[in-house]
């Protein structure tokens, strides 16, 4: 996290108080701020100073970091018991997303469908980080991996893909519009950006109300060009709002490299411009992820919200139908070579916490948890017609132009 | 029967609401400590605090999008715009956020928020000032649409958007906020949303015109009085959902129409009433169907450009008798 230093500098008070060689200016300085203590009145006007100090304004800033192989689980306040369903989360992403492909190519899934494979860990790491159910969360189009995460049923998630009544969405929403109330999943966001004052906005309500709950709000790099990523983190600065602010920096907005259209590609940095404490964490490693995202929401529940960047990698393509040839030759193997699943399954056997078997047996379950789901989304009916008219408004007797 | 301004009527729709329900708060840019920037929410901050009467910072599509965030967690925003204009910088948030929710999450999702502010032209503010977005956001599924003519329509009919469970633009008017007008006294004064007022009974033509338009068209049916024409006047008060019954009803009398519009021609509020009635009441009509609009044309500057851009007494008095066949 970044540390405060820059901001002490900047203050006028303390700019005041430079070595100006203007001894009066220094004493008139020290007057005034104990007069300040005693006596400041409170109201709605400028607290900015105009006079500007003499010499450069310099700024000494720390941003916390999060490597990969860094922490072990039980630093993390994670028990062994813990780890087998940790990996479980991140396995039953992975071959969702690997039938998802399937499906696409038999036309079982249609419109566009942008797979997550290679994120697990942003995911899983995060959703142990908070208290589910009770939180919320808010996330763009790639957004099946939070989903199951959070522990959306795969059979209708499947059935949404599908377009069918028992999906999440009933249909309605598709691969980029997963919700789930119950859970506090706000969706499932598919224009680039535009959630991101919506998060601010269930960070309010929890403010609002006053309880102690957070919101963890993701979106890809992307989504940082955006004016609404600016404006987000404006409001959740000038009103405290508990939220963390979390950039799924997978290296690519859709085709364009994130340093080709980024001024300032260290993404984490751009929170300081709100006065944010920011970190970097790597995405190759659920352990990194999950400390960053605990320490963030500790954050977030005393009112501060923050910036994390996690650097990460999509496997895939940006959607089922891009082939990737804007990558580098050899980097996504590059990347592969420390994925983020292969890294817990070690870390899992080495651990003595589970055996290889113990670990192909777990994966067999999860393959076949994910044929159910396609079973269930295969025997799942397409709404009804009239469904097309419910759920526009919520008035029962809206009267339709037919 | 309290005689209020526009103004005045807004604030006690908003002041009742948010006594009435703690979910409800208001948020906006010069809501707070400026006091409104046309005073409409004058004193609430001092009534209700700095946690539900919240100064933003120029940022329409953040704080439009926070207030839907909000919506979406169960509490009822009340977002304003310092002016519709501003709404366009806004416009992702409003139309393709704010509606879409409730559909695009099966239901579980709703989105009970209020996006109010003075829509239309307000003098000789140029193009970018003068916008009038009741056509624009009607074309919107999931928006509701208000505008009303008068404080208690305003009143009744913001405290019914306010309890809403679906979004709901409120229109008011700039030029309008001064009105005065008899406010009715009950106590929790309700306005039915997609209800017309016959605000004027006549029997030679209906006009139909909401908002500041229907003040103008008022004084022109006095104009045809005089000129021993009768005119009735519908005002939709709502424009979506829109009460084309209650037009049908006074087109299958009177069997000539005539539709004032601030918004521009092109797919006009004017345009859509004239396609329900032709649809629907083809048969009644005598004369084709004539709407009094600005030109397809920017808002000017100048006075007399400015004149001739708004639907004036003028041009509805001469559009009437063109319906009628009666000599200029």
């Amino acid at each position: 996290m970044a540390d405060d230093k820059s901001k002490a500098q900047t203050d006028p008070a303390d700019a005041l108080d430079a070595p100006s060689g203007d001894g009066a200016a220094d004493e008139e300085a020290v007057t005034e701020s104990a007069a300040d203590e005693a006596t400041e009145p409170e109201g709605p006007w400028t607290r900015q100073s105009i006079d500007i100090p003499d010499g450069p304004i310099t700024e000494t800033v720390e941003y916390n970091t999060y490597p990969a192989d860094r922490f072990s689980h039980d630093e993390l306040d994670l028990a062994d018991d813990d780890l087998m369903p940790m990996l479980r989360n991140m396995l039953l992403q992975r071959r969702f997303e690997e039938r998802c492909r399937q499906m696409y190519q038999r036309q079982k899934i249609s419109g566009f469908l942008h797979l997550y494979i290679g994120q697990e860990s942003v995911s899983t790491g995060s959703v142990y980080g908070i208290r589910l159910g009770e939180d919320s969360v808010i996330t763009a189009y790639r957004d099946h991996g939070i989903g199951l995460a959070m522990g959306m049923d795969p059979g209708v998630c499947m059935a949404e893909l599908f377009g069918k009544k028992d999906g999440c969405s009933r249909g309605k929403g598709g691969s980029m519009h997963f919700f789930d109330a119950s859970k506090r999943m706000f969706g499932g966001h598919a224009i680039v950006g535009a959630h991101l004052p919506l998060g601010a906005g269930v960070a309010f309500a929890h403010k609002y109300r006053g309880e102690d709950n957070v919101c963890l709000c993701f979106f890809g790099d992307g989504a940082m060009a955006q004016g609404a990523y600016r404006e987000a983190l404006n409001l959740a600065g000038i009103y405290d709002l508990p939220i963390v602010f979390i950039c799924e920096n997978n290296q690519y907005a859709m085709g364009t490299a994130v340093d080709r259209v980024q001024a300032e590609p260290d993404l984490f940095k751009h929170g300081r411009s709100f006065d944010m404490p920011c970190s970097l964490a790597s995405g190759m490693d659920v352990f990194s992820v999950n400390r960053a995202v605990k320490d963030h929401v500790a954050l977030a529940r005393d009112g501060q919200p923050s910036m994390l960047e996690i650097r990460t990698y999509r496997y895939q393509g940006h959607s089922i139908s891009d082939p990737a040839k804007y990558r580098q030759e050899g980097e996504l193997d590059a990347r592969k070579s420390e994925d983020a699943i292969v890294r817990l399954e070690q870390y899992i056997v080495n651990q003595g916490v589970a055996a290889d078997s113990e670990i192909e047996t777990l994966d067999e379950e999860i393959k076949q948890e994910v044929l159910d789901a396609i079973e269930f989304a295969e025997n799942s009916d397409f709404p009804d017609d009239d469904a097309i008219y419910e759920h526009v408004y919520a008035q029962e007797d809206y009267p339709f132009i037919n | 029967m309290a005689t209020l301004q526009l103004r005045e009527a807004i604030r006690a729709a908003m002041t009742e609401e948010m006594e009435r329900d703690e979910n409800v708060f208001l948020m906006g840019e010069e809501v707070a400590e400026y006091n409104g920037a046309y005073k409409v929410s004058q004193g609430m901050l001092d009534q209700f605090g700095p946690d539900r009467v919240i100064d933003t910072p120029i940022a329409e599509l953040g704080f439009a999008g926070l207030g839907i965030g909000a919506a979406m967690s169960g509490l009822r925003p009340i977002i304003e715009f310092m002016t519709f204009n501003f709404s366009y910088v806004a416009f992702d948030q409003v139309v393709n956020n704010a509606p879409n929710m409730r559909y695009m999450s099966g239901g579980q999702f709703g989105c009970p928020i209020v996006f109010r502010g003075p829509n239309g032209a307000a003098g000789q503010l140029g193009a970018t000032h003068s916008n009038s977005t009741e056509a624009l956001y009607s074309n919107f599924p999931g928006l509701k649409v208000i505008a009303p003519s008068n404080p208690d329509d305003a009143k009744g009919l913001l405290k019914s958007a306010i309890r809403d469970d679906d979004p709901v633009v409120f229109l008011e008017s700039e030029q309008m906020y001064g009105l005065k007008g008899e406010v009715s006294d009950e106590s929790d004064y309700l306005l039915p949303i997609g209800k017309a007022r016959i605000a004027r009974e006549g029997d030679d033509v209906t006009i139909v015109a909401h908002s500041k338009s229907y003040h103008v068209t008022m004084k022109a049916a006095e104009e045809l009085e005089k000129e021993g024409f009768s005119a009735e006047i519908i005002d939709p008060r709502t424009i979506k959902p829109l009460d084309i019954e209650t037009i049908i009803r006074s087109v299958m009398k009177t069997n000539r129409l005539v539709v004032v519009d601030e918004s521009s021609p092109f797919s006009s509020v004017a345009s859509e009433v004239t396609h329900q009635v032709q649809e629907r009441a083809f048969d009644h009509l005598d004369a084709p169907v004539l709407r009094v609009t600005p030109p397809d044309t920017p808002a000017p500057y100048a006075p007399n450009l400015m004149d001739r851009y708004m639907p004036s007494v003028e041009e509805i008095v001469r559009a009437s008798k063109r319906v009628m066949y009666a000599a200029a």
